[in-house]
């Protein structure tokens, strides 16, 4: 029991990030029409977000002090960050805290590369088949993939969780159970519960306001609406920078999780438009619910009881259970009868 | 007239292309692109490329998946040398069933649906198999290392007839003909010129046109009272063989087979190389295959100090910004000029560099041509 | 003679009735066309002639076989061909290539696996694709690339595939839609000659002019339910189609 909660908690901050890239891609597909493979990019990119401010953040003041020495007897060197020498405390729980700082960067940051993203690319797509839609957006992924790559370099950079939160918690005692059986690391409960917030923040919005509702409209009848004379175009500006933002976001405070680096996007890519399919091309709720699912599944496909009777399924669960939903109910969980049914 | 069951014009294109392919050696060597292991990689990469054009460019099915045929492949061929023999023909022949074999298999599943939904079967299909070969299937693929020859190795139609190699790590060798350097390049540019004569048939046989009118109206097909499902998976079942084909032709060359070549992204390289020559067409594929090999080979072999020397007729501070930002694209930034290079022919001329030769063509005969300002000449499909 | 029976079909579409008890017997070698305002569920009981739909209750019988549930190709090959309301062609082969492969595709449906032969223009099949280009007046253009047809030579084009497979039965599914004065007098002139040749139509029109100058029969379908079927004069002076037309129709 214990071991099976420890699971569940386990898929659910993957699980969280798949949900939101595959939200992300859904509103893309079901708004736009358009097959995004550079989404996974994005959430690459609000990832380096994270890390350009952690690195502004820690930009160092080099200081002699000549009261300290080396080994050598040379004065020594002391570094110290600039926020903490102008800000004192305060700058040092800014450093601390850079990642969830991170979200304030990445927001305008992320709807502004969405927003040239579709102005200068995606746009020029809508009618053109959707074969030539994804290999001109994986040309995409791959140019920011390198692009980020010669910047920040080939190797992973780690980023740290603040430390109030960087411990473990004890969620079995929250919930009754026996203390110290089932302990979770307390970042990834949080991510679990900010991919929640961001969720619902969308649906909200789709739902609420009169914004949604035009996007929502878009999604069941493209067509429709624009001949209604509403202008499609500058909406679908804003919804692709929402999406985009929503996939910085995701990768943004994922980093104290999975240090990143620059193939994340790709890494992530497949696995989330397997989710989209799975929980059904055009449903949000689908492509949230098979996220979360997905991303709890793959963490029981890599307990060891089960990876002893079926040695490497955590590899090959998901395409799996992909394949499966595919060829035996192909609109997905939630997806709309007669959608791509033939 | 018809000779070997060829038009004219077919028949010209193929004895052309035969004539490039074995003078290779020589007509690219003033462009650097003479030595064996680059022509090689054009033969077995052209070969890939056209068998992918079937599926892609002539029936219009986007298959993310190939490269794992290909890792298939090289994976059976070096099997064969491990157990049966070092020459290359059982190892390529069966290197190509397997890919048959496996594209059967994946293909029946994945046509059940078309367009997107296909191709992200294809792709969890992809991915499958390589983290099978990678991680699961280490016994049968040595996983990360890679599978290699090994002194101990049975080969057994080898000793069968007598042959010993001895202590020694032996590369492949057609009865006798050791398949490195040249003599390994004109192996595989036999193996593409049979393949370039099957592809011109195909293209002009009954399957040919059914696939082409798969492509431009599957509905239409279907209530014409065809049913084009044993179409799509004889298509995609061939060029899974030459996937697989191209595969054994690696191993063969270079006796060494890795998972790494099976990862989706490899398979975009395929796409790139149909659509960069002009998908549908029947040089396209070569062409870009052996386009996007050559750049590879000369971007990445590029460094500053080469940059440097090409741009020192610049003025200093012009030089240094050129020569910041040109470095940005090459060596290990080869990727990210193969990645422009996708956006700009997706999006400028998708029809590739056929459809480019066939403009500038169009526009020759129209200022040069008789009368002038003549209509658009017919389709063809060359 | 019957060729085409539809018995007690019913089709809901949740609350909605599109189809209420209709039936309906075609006779063989007539034109028969099925009219009704919008909405009334013609298109609806098309679907259900062509695999497209299923409907809840009843039977579609074509020469003694059903209709129902069966894949489209199997329908063709049934005999039953059908026109879209947009033209459905091949548009980016040529007319000449457009019409051999309707004359490739085998009655029986098997699958040929002939990669070796070459497709001859001028062969047996070639030669009576550009005859039946030839037949529905666009012989000189075998060698244009379909797509670049007006809607009324993709019309002629589409039923010139259809005709080359001898059908039985020839579905149209408002064939004259969107075209112009011209175009539609064409199409009505090709119809004809289909008709004299024998064959089966079932006709969905909107335009009366083409009804009235077509079908030997005519049945009103109106919110589901067919409320007359007879000859054309009859349904005319019909006081039930007036009604049904409030306004619809120009007679």
């Amino acid at each position: 029991m214990d071991a099976i909660l420890l699971q569940i908690l386990n898929g659910l901050d993957k699980g969280g990030a798949y949900a939101l890239i595959a939200l992300g891609l859904t509103i893309i597909f079901g708004t736009l029409g358009v097959v995004n493979f550079a989404h996974g990019a994005l959430f690459m990119l609000g990832a380096f977000c994270a890390v350009s401010v952690k690195a502004l953040l820690s930009l160092n003041k080099i200081t002699i002090d000549p009261t300290k020495t080396t080994a050598w007897g040379t004065p020594m060197e002391v570094r110290q960050p600039y926020v903490e020498a102008w800000f004192g405390d305060f700058g040092k729980t800014l450093l601390d805290y850079s990642v969830p700082l991170s979200i304030l960067i990445a927001i305008p940051i992320m709807l502004l590369i969405g927003i040239i993203m579709e102005r200068g690319l995606i746009r020029f797509f809508y009618r053109r088949p959707h074969a030539e839609q994804i290999l001109v957006t994986f040309g995409l992924a791959i140019v920011l993939q390198e692009i980020v790559k010669s910047i920040f370099g080939a190797n992973p950079i780690p980023q740290p969780a603040p430390d109030t939160v960087n411990g473990m918690i004890d969620f079995g005692a929250m919930i009754g159970i026996e203390a110290g059986n089932v302990v979770y690391p307390a970042w990834r409960l949080i991510y679990f519960l900010f991919s929640l917030f961001i969720v619902a923040a969308m649906f909200a919005f789709l739902q609420f306001t009169t914004f949604g509702m035009v996007v929502r409209a878009g999604m069941a009848d493209r067509e429709t609406v624009g001949l209604l004379g509403i202008d499609i175009d500058r909406r679908f500006t804003v919804v692709f920078g929402l999406a985009a933002i929503v996939a910085g976001l995701a990768g943004a405070m994922y980093t104290p999780i999975l240090s990143p680096d620059y193939h994340m996007g790709m890494d992530f890519l497949v696995l989330s438009f397997v989710v989209v399919v799975v929980g059904g091309m055009g449903s949000l709720g689908g492509a949230v619910l098979a996220g979360f699912l997905l991303g709890i599944l793959q963490s029981f496909a890599a307990m060891n009881e089960v990876k002893n009777v079926l040695p490497g399924i955590d590899q090959i669960v998901i395409y799996l259970i992909a394949v499966v939903i595919l060829l035996v109910r192909p609109r997905g969980l939630m997806g709309r009868k007669g959608v791509m049914e033939h | 007239m018809k000779i070997f069951g060829l038009k004219r014009k077919d028949l010209l294109l193929f004895v052309v292309f035969s004539a490039v392919v074995l003078t290779s050696r020589y007509l690219f060597a003033p462009f650097g692109a003479g030595y064996p292991d680059l022509l090689q990689k054009f033969a077995i990469y052209g070969i890939f490329a056209l068998g992918f054009n079937i599926l892609f460019g002539l029936t219009g099915y986007l298959s993310f998946g190939h490269a794992a045929f290909l890792g298939v492949g090289s994976y059976t061929a070096v099997w064969t040398f491990k157990l049966l023999s070092m020459n290359p023909v059982p190892a390529i022949i069966l290197a190509t069933l397997a890919g048959g074999v496996f594209a059967a298999a994946i293909g029946f599943v994945s046509l059940r649906r078309s367009g997107i939904y296909f191709s992200i079967l294809t792709l969890a299909f992809a991915q499958m198999c390589y983290n099978l070969a990678y991680s699961v299937l280490t016994p049968i693929t040595n996983g990360e290392t890679g599978l290699q020859l090994a002194q101990s190795d049975p080969r057994v139609l080898d000793v069968a007839f007598g042959r010993d190699y001895g202590a020694v790590l032996p590369p492949s060798d057609l009865f006798g003909i050791v398949m490195t350097g040249y003599s390994g390049f004109y192996f595989c540019a036999v193996v593409l010129i049979v393949c370039f004569y099957i592809v011109i048939r195909l293209f002009r046989s009954p399957i040919g046109l059914m696939l082409r009118a798969v492509k431009s109206n599957q509905n239409r097909l279907d209530y014409t009272g065809v049913n084009s499902r044993p179409y799509t998976l004889a298509a995609f079942v061939i060029s899974g063989m030459f996937a697989g084909l191209a595969g054994g032709l690696l191993a063969v060359t270079d006796p060494l087979a890795g998972a790494e070549r099976m990862q989706w992204t490899a398979s975009g390289e395929v796409v790139l190389m149909t659509i960069l020559g002009g998908s549908g067409t029947l040089l396209g594929p070569v062409i870009g295959a052996g386009a996007i090999k050559y750049f590879e080979n000369i971007f990445s072999a590029f460094n500053e100090g080469i940059l440097n020397s090409a741009f020192s007729f610049l003025p200093e501070t012009l030089q240094h910004i050129v020569v910041s930002v040109s470095s940005l694209f090459v060596g290990e930034g080869w990727h990210l000029t193969l990645g422009a290079l996708f956006m700009l022919i997706v999006i400028f001329l998708p029809g590739g560099l056929m459809e480019g030769f066939r403009r500038l063509r169009n526009l020759a005969v129209r200022l040069f041509g008789p009368g002038g300002g003549g209509s658009e000449p017919k389709p063809e499909t060359t | 003679m019957s060729i085409l029976s539809v018995k007690n079909v019913n089709k809901s579409f949740g609350g909605l009735r599109a189809l209420n008890e209709v039936n309906l017997e075609i006779e063989a070698g007539t034109v028969h066309a099925i009219i009704g305002p919008n909405g009334a569920g013609k298109s609806t009981l098309l679907n259900c002639f062509v695999g497209r739909l299923d409907p809840d209750t009843g039977t579609v019988d074509f020469d003694g076989k059903s209709l129902l549930g069966i894949t489209p190709h199997e329908i063709n090959q049934a005999g039953v061909s059908r026109v879209f309301q947009t033209p459905e062609i091949f548009g980016d082969l040529t007319l000449h290539e457009n019409v051999m492969i309707p004359a490739f595709a085998r009655r029986d449906g098997s699958f040929a696996l002939n990669a070796w032969r070459r497709v001859k223009p001028r062969g047996p099949i070639g030669d009576k694709a550009i005859q039946m280009l030839e037949d529905v007046g666009l012989g000189e253009k075998a060698n244009d690339v379909a797509g670049q047809l007006s809607r009324g030579d993709k019309r002629r084009l589409e039923l010139a595939m259809c005709l080359i497979q001898d059908p039985k039965l020839l579905l149209l599914d408002e064939p004259t839609a969107g075209m112009a004065r011209a175009d539609t007098n064409n199409t009505i002139d090709l119809m004809k000659r289909i008709a004299e040749r024998g064959v089966t139509m079932v006709v969905i029109e909107h335009d009366m002019h083409v009804v009235f100058s077509l079908a030997d029969r005519i049945s009103v379908l109106a919110q589901g339910t067919v409320i007359a079927e007879d000859e054309p004069e009859k349904i005319k002076g019909n006081p039930k189609v007036q009604d049904a037309y409030l306004g619809g129709a120009h007679l």
